[in-house]
């Protein structure tokens, strides 16, 4: 009996630990982001009061609006630089994913001499570091005349998105079963008939993911934008970040402000996509 | 399936190529030559001028680019293992949960959709020694009277982006150790609990070998992408305090753009490109090895 009831209490405290382990570490991980929000919401005279101020006493949009309401006002001509991360991202998105496409095809379907050093080779061209990477590439853009324009910096997504995105495409290549595609080869399809009828439609979410994961890289990049661009003819939104420090102030709520604004998108894509994007990744990792 | 080309994979793989010979290769080759030279960007004439290795004898030989090459590796080192403690942690926190796990997955992911810079300057905010959460936490609660200069002396600097590096990336790991703990066949754990293996026997010698392989597919991830530390050290301190935590990739930047001397910036990320090839090797080998040994077909 007395040993029951204490096996009980080590159960029940256990539950608690791991209930108060739980809790902390969710704490944790949204702390920063709630506080940034938080930050973006308050007046500057809150966020820099001395002794702080742990209770908002008064939230406004008074950031957001500023920030949205032109250069003369806001500070930042954000507009602009919303409207061109979203056309590099977009674009070269779109780009290695089709040539992506093509590549993790050829990884999952078709066996050939060399291909895991290959996919290895591939890989490492990712490994390359943003900031040695621009080293060389600022010097041949500016021989091409091609910084500071959409152009250049597309380009570069593109080569930086391809690895990853044949890696997560071959991946979802290989949980189709080889034998649809070979059922529908011998029912008559083409080879070609048979991935656009049944290889790609099955593959879809998965490749839909991989674009998001391509388009979230696109616009969180930041070391290469940094260098390859000069103005507001192809400043990104993580540039533009910048803006907002000065030499010896930096203007916290409104970079706080232009987080949040960048951060929505990537929320609301990284959800969609959660569950695909883990099995993209890890197919392969128990069966082959 | 018996008929096709022999080429097909190779006309697939064709795009892929080009692309990445253009925008990667080319230019890797173009400033693998530069690392020879005394280039300048401001004097575009020394860009044909060979001088053997000479930028590579006076890196070698500088102790700043050696302190920031000793730093980055041990950023590295501190910051991979920790992401892979926490992350295996959370991951059996959330496994351990019989409700709302759908909501804690996505919780756990919250991290993984900041870009590196929003995390640099996020971190910045929080540790910033006069009105930073972080310090006003610790001066309301009594902790401390005087604020407490994270950003600003050498070694405090270093724990807040390591503090900042981890939190960023650990939820790659539990997102996918996760994953691993999720797809894993139950009976083996039941088997060795009939058996009698205490709950750490249970872990050590059934679960770890099996969640290994996504351990080291989160590795091989990470170190694809190490670097993204640049941004976050480039926000956070800018390599200061006197260059106290400038990492090898800050100081490339800073050799590059603010000293314009281009020839020494591209041998110095020639040895960034290495160290990061170095990671990548390794853990792809690793996640080779623990495949094949949970007989999983390459």
């Amino acid at each position: 009996m007395d040993e029951n009831a204490s096996a009980r209490l080590i159960r029940r405290t256990l539950t608690v630990a791991h209930r108060v382990g739980l809790f902390l570490a969710m704490l944790v991980i949204c702390l920063p982001g709630i506080w940034i929000v938080l930050s973006s919401l308050r007046p500057t005279v809150e966020i820099m009061a001395k002794p702080p101020v742990w209770i908002p006493q008064q939230l406004s949009f008074d950031a957001y609006v500023a920030m949205f309401s032109g250069i003369g006002k806001g500070g930042i001509p954000v507009l602009d630089y919303f409207r061109n991360s979203l056309i590099i991202s977009v674009t070269s998105t779109v780009i290695a994913v089709a040539i992506g496409m093509a590549g993790g095809y050829a990884f999952a379907r078709y066996r050939f001499r060399g291909k895991s050093g290959m996919f290895l080779g591939l890989m490492l061209t990712r490994t390359v570091p943003g900031i040695a990477m621009s080293l060389p590439l600022f010097f041949v853009y500016a021989r091409l005349g091609i910084i500071d324009t959409h152009f250049g910096m597309i380009l570069a997504y593109v080569a930086l998105n391809i690895p990853f995105t044949i890696w997560l495409i071959d991946g979802f290549f290989r949980q189709v079963p080889k034998d649809l595609a070979e059922a529908a080869q011998i029912d008559g399809c083409t080879r070609w008939q048979a991935f656009c009828q049944v290889e790609f439609p099955l593959a879809r979410p998965g490749i839909a993911s991989a674009a998001i994961f391509a388009f979230l890289t696109c616009w969180n990049e930041f070391a290469l934008a940094s260098q390859l661009t000069r103005s507001v003819n192809s400043k990104t939104l993580p540039v533009g970040l910048l803006d907002y420090t000065a030499e010896f102030t930096i203007d916290w709520r409104g970079m706080c402000a232009l987080a949040v604004v960048m951060i929505i998108p990537a929320l609301t894509l990284t959800y969609i996509v959660q569950k695909h994007l883990v099995g993209g990744l890890t197919s392969g990792a128990v069966k082959g | 399936m018996k008929g096709l080309k022999p080429s097909a994979p190779i006309l697939l793989l064709l795009p892929a190529f080009v692309v990445l010979a253009a925008v990667v290769l080319v230019p890797l080759l173009l400033s693998l030559y530069s690392s020879f030279t005394p280039f300048r960007l401001t004097r575009p004439e020394t860009f044909f001028v060979l001088i053997g290795f000479r930028n590579y004898i006076s890196i070698l030989s500088n102790p700043d680019f050696w302190w920031a090459f000793g730093r980055t590796v041990l950023l590295l080192t501190i910051a991979l293992n920790l992401e892979m403690l926490l992350g295996l942690g959370l991951a059996m926190l959330v496994e351990k949960a019989t409700r709302g796990q759908r909501i804690l997955r996505t919780l756990m992911m919250f991290p993984m959709m900041f870009s590196p810079i929003l995390v640099g300057f996020q971190f910045k905010f929080m540790f910033n020694d006069n009105i930073g959460l972080v310090n006003n936490a610790l001066q309301s609660l009594g902790i401390t009277e005087d604020a407490i200069p994270w950003l600003i002396e050498s070694h405090l600097a270093f724990t807040a982006i390591t503090i900042a590096e981890v939190w960023s990336s650990t939820s790659i790991f539990a997102i996918l150790i996760l994953a691993g703990l999720l797809a894993m066949p139950k009976e083996p754990i039941e088997a060795a609990r009939v058996d009698g293996c205490t709950p750490w026997q249970t872990f050590r010698y059934v679960t770890w070998p099996f969640v290994m392989p996504f351990a080291y597919i989160a590795m091989t991830i990470r170190s694809l992408d190490v670097a993204r530390a640049y941004d976050i050290v480039k926000i956070m301190t800018d390599g200061g305090p006197a260059g106290r935590t400038e990492l090898l990739w800050t100081l490339v930047g800073r050799t590059a753009y603010s000293d314009a001397r281009m020839g020494l910036a591209n041998a110095m990320a020639y040895f960034s490109i290495l160290l990061s090839i170095a990671f990548t090797v390794y853990f792809y080998n690793k996640l080779a090895a623990a495949r094949a040994q949970i007989g999983a077909e390459w």
